[in-house]
């Protein structure tokens, strides 16, 4: 497409061009109802000018006779600007007036009629037009009375002409505007359309221009550039995660092949074999499970798990939780409580259960308190070993939280914990795949909610913060989140 | 026991029957939906394990049109599909238990021998027996012996649990499930405490364990080792 093409093509110019049109129009109108009106005007002057005269001259034939009539006339012919007098005899012989010919027929019949004509005293050959009013006198004398119509010429002339160039300067003005405005447009669109080809090619820090005038093109980039500030962020959230995938899962399946290898060199007895097998089998199962766990994350962040969601009492499940790990805890040298109150909610509650779950998980494997030199009081050192699950309503909302005293997380980590596959310098030698922590959040965005990472002085308090369950707008709540979903 | 196995991919297939075998059942193989819909209606199975995804006709279609013409073949669906929407579809079909890929067979097979006696409709009794250990479901008490046991409520549970399918191999992703009506995968071992504990209570001092750990695969009770 050349360049003149795309100009015509634009939607600016094709709206000039039909303002131009309906403008042109609006014009020609007003200036035709303009002429129009001034000719009849004219027209009207000229009639009542003629009558009175036509009036005043037979009164002065009747009263003077043929001679008063001729005298009169030739009168008034001779004042400047005069109209066109006439008379004629019976026959049609002039017999006194200004008038040297006319239309042949004119004076045949009476009445108003347009004419060409000349005047006597006049040299120049060329044709003027009257508007002339033949009566017939007593006596077969026919009197003309007439006035030229060169004034009605001159302005409906005058009329014609400002109607051409005002038509000319609304068209050229019209195009030339339409063609600055349609650039303009096009330049701009032209900028942005070179910018998104750039983001299309893979270069996605690119921005669209952005002008100051604040117009609808400005609103739309500014629009467009937050799209793609949100579709950036997207991006390499996807690609630190791909890369965190690639790490966390290349490394046990390294593991996984070097124990195979090295139990199939080794000439090993069966029993040896037997377990470097059960071995692999278990890193297996660990994979599976980290597997699953990312499924479940991805899951819920893109809320296709928004299905089999009811209404229940958060308390049941923080009651449920504490009882599967109560025992568990109590193993690891910890005690665990739950502490709770009517939470009513609407979700998943296989999903809350097990984001529960994993808080729990968390805090009996990293939440046992740092070793201290000085003896402790008894009292303070069993507090110490305590991990609270809570369960309560606060306004529209839900808590479920988990309390330990081990030594916590620093706020600056707070954020970093939440993200997928991280794994805080302290937790590093545990076992675990460093999902749970993602899973809970991504579980509470999927209810509308946050999970919330806080200090126990010491300790970390980890609260799953989802909108309660009270009205209908609520759970319409639950179902839109608007809080910024993590990378899925 | 009789099994028909609905799955086409063919080495999971043949890994599938083969194992089957080695433990003692009879395990017959159908490659796509329409072959598992006949043979299912044909033969005599205790239990049909079906893969979700099959050609020709989906596997919860097979089970659909099994359920409407009165076959009630306990189902075991296998699934690559593991996610608890996916799952509480698979059991509205009419399956009647749902395993997601990858598996162990240890599992399958804990999973399958429960389905199975099922088929054989054991009546709800209200007292279960192993050994000299008593349940009774109607009163609470456990007893083991002449000595009464106190157990916790969940702990009550589980041993019902596993002297419902006293003799046959539970998972601990089955308790989770049957107990405590969880279907994720703890990353610790959460259900093994409960075990101990519950050990504790019924075996610690008599002569003859009756809870036994399955290396690989998970618990049994029963009376000896026969």
């Amino acid at each position: 497409m050349t360049a003149f093409g795309k100009l015509i093509r634009t939607t600016a110019f094709r709206l000039t061009l039909v303002y131009l049109f309906l403008f042109a129009l609006f014009a020609a109108s007003l200036l035709g109802y303009f002429a129009w009106n001034t000719r009849r005007l004219i027209n009207e002057q000229i009639t009542a000018t003629v009558n009175v005269e036509t009036t005043e001259i037979t009164d002065i034939y009747t009263r003077r006779g043929l001679r008063g009539l001729v005298y009169t006339l030739e009168n008034r012919a001779l004042r400047p600007g005069a109209n066109l007098y006439l008379v004629t005899t019976p026959e049609g012989k002039a017999i006194g007036g200004n008038v040297g010919s006319l239309s042949p027929g004119v004076m045949a019949s009476t009445g108003w009629s347009e004419t060409a004509y000349r005047r006597l005293d006049e040299q120049d050959t060329a044709d003027h037009r009257a508007l002339v009013r033949v009566t017939e006198l007593t006596n077969g004398f026919r009197l003309l009375v007439g006035r030229d119509l060169d004034e009605r010429r001159r302005l409906f002339g005058i009329v014609a002409n400002a109607a051409q160039w005002s038509l000319l300067v609304v068209i050229v003005l019209g195009i030339g505007g339409g063609i600055f405005v349609a650039r303009r447009v096009l330049q701009r669109i032209d900028a942005m359309t070179g910018t998104t080809r750039r983001i299309m090619a893979g270069d996605l820090s690119g921005r669209l221009p952005v002008g100051r005038s604040g117009d609808e093109l400005d609103r739309l980039a500014e629009n467009l550039n937050a799209m793609l500030e949100r579709i950036e962020a997207l991006m390499m959230g996807l690609k630190e995660v791909s890369d965190n995938i690639a790490h966390d899962l290349k490394t046990p399946l390294t593991r996984l092949r070097n124990r195979a290898e090295e139990a199939l060199a080794s000439s090993g007895s069966e029993a040896e074999y037997r377990a470097a097998l059960e071995r692999t089998i278990e890193e297996s199962d660990g994979l599976i499970r980290t597997f699953n766990a990312l499924l479940m994350i991805a899951r819920a962040e893109s809320g296709q798990a928004r299905g089999n969601m009811d209404d229940f009492d958060a308390a049941d499940v923080a009651r449920g939780i504490h009882e599967l790990y109560e025992p568990l805890a109590e193993d690891d040298g910890m005690t665990l409580r739950v502490k709770t109150a009517n939470a009513p909610l609407h979700g998943n509650r296989e999903l809350i259960g097990q984001a529960l779950a994993n808080l729990v998980e968390n805090a009996i494997k990293y939440g046992k308190p740092s070793p201290v030199v000085q003896p402790m009081d008894p009292v303070v050192a069993a507090r110490t070993r305590e991990i609270l699950i809570e369960a309560r309503r606060e306004g529209n909302h839900v808590l479920l939280s988990v309390t330990d005293h081990g030594p916590g997380i620093p706020e600056a980590d707070r954020k970093h914990a939440v993200e997928r596959f991280v794994r805080l310098e302290a937790s590093r030698t545990l076992p675990g795949s460093g999902l749970g922590l993602s899973l809970a959040s991504a579980v509470a965005t999927l209810h509308g909610g946050e999970l919330r990472l806080g200090d126990s002085h010491p300790g970390l308090t980890a609260t799953l913060v989802i909108p309660a369950l009270s009205a209908a707008g609520d759970r319409l709540a639950a179902q839109t989140p608007d809080v910024p979903q993590k990378v899925a | 026991m009789r099994l028909l196995i609905i799955e086409d991919d063919r080495e999971s297939a043949d890994y599938l029957v083969k194992a089957f075998r080695e433990v003692g059942h009879v395990a017959d193989l159908a490659s796509d939906g329409e072959e598992g819909l006949s043979m299912a209606e044909g033969g005599d199975y205790d239990v049909l394990v079906v893969d979700r995804m099959l050609p020709k006709r989906d596997g919860l279609s097979v089970i659909g049109s099994l359920r409407e013409k009165g076959n009630r073949t306990p189902v075991l669906i296998l699934s690559a599909l593991g996610q608890v929407d996916d799952r509480i579809k698979g059991l509205r079909a009419g399956g009647d238990d749902y395993l997601p890929k990858p598996y162990s067979f240890a599992e399958l097979q804990a999973r399958v021998e429960v389905l199975s006696r099922r088929n054989v409709g054991p009546a709800e009794e209200t007292t279960y027996r192993v050994g000299d250990l008593e349940l009774d479901r109607l009163s609470h008490r456990v007893a083991r012996g002449k000595d009464e046991l106190t157990l916790q409520p969940r702990e009550f549970r589980l041993l019902e649990y596993l002297m419902k399918h006293a003799g046959q191999v539970v998972t601990r992703t089955m308790l989770l499930e049957n107990v405590w009506d969880y279907h994720f995968d703890p990353q610790t071992n959460v259900i093994d405490v409960h075990i101990s504990r519950l050990r504790s209570k019924i075996d610690k001092g008599f002569e003859r364990p009756l809870l036994h750990t399955i290396r690989g695969a998970g618990y049994m009770i029963r009376d000896g080792l026969r």
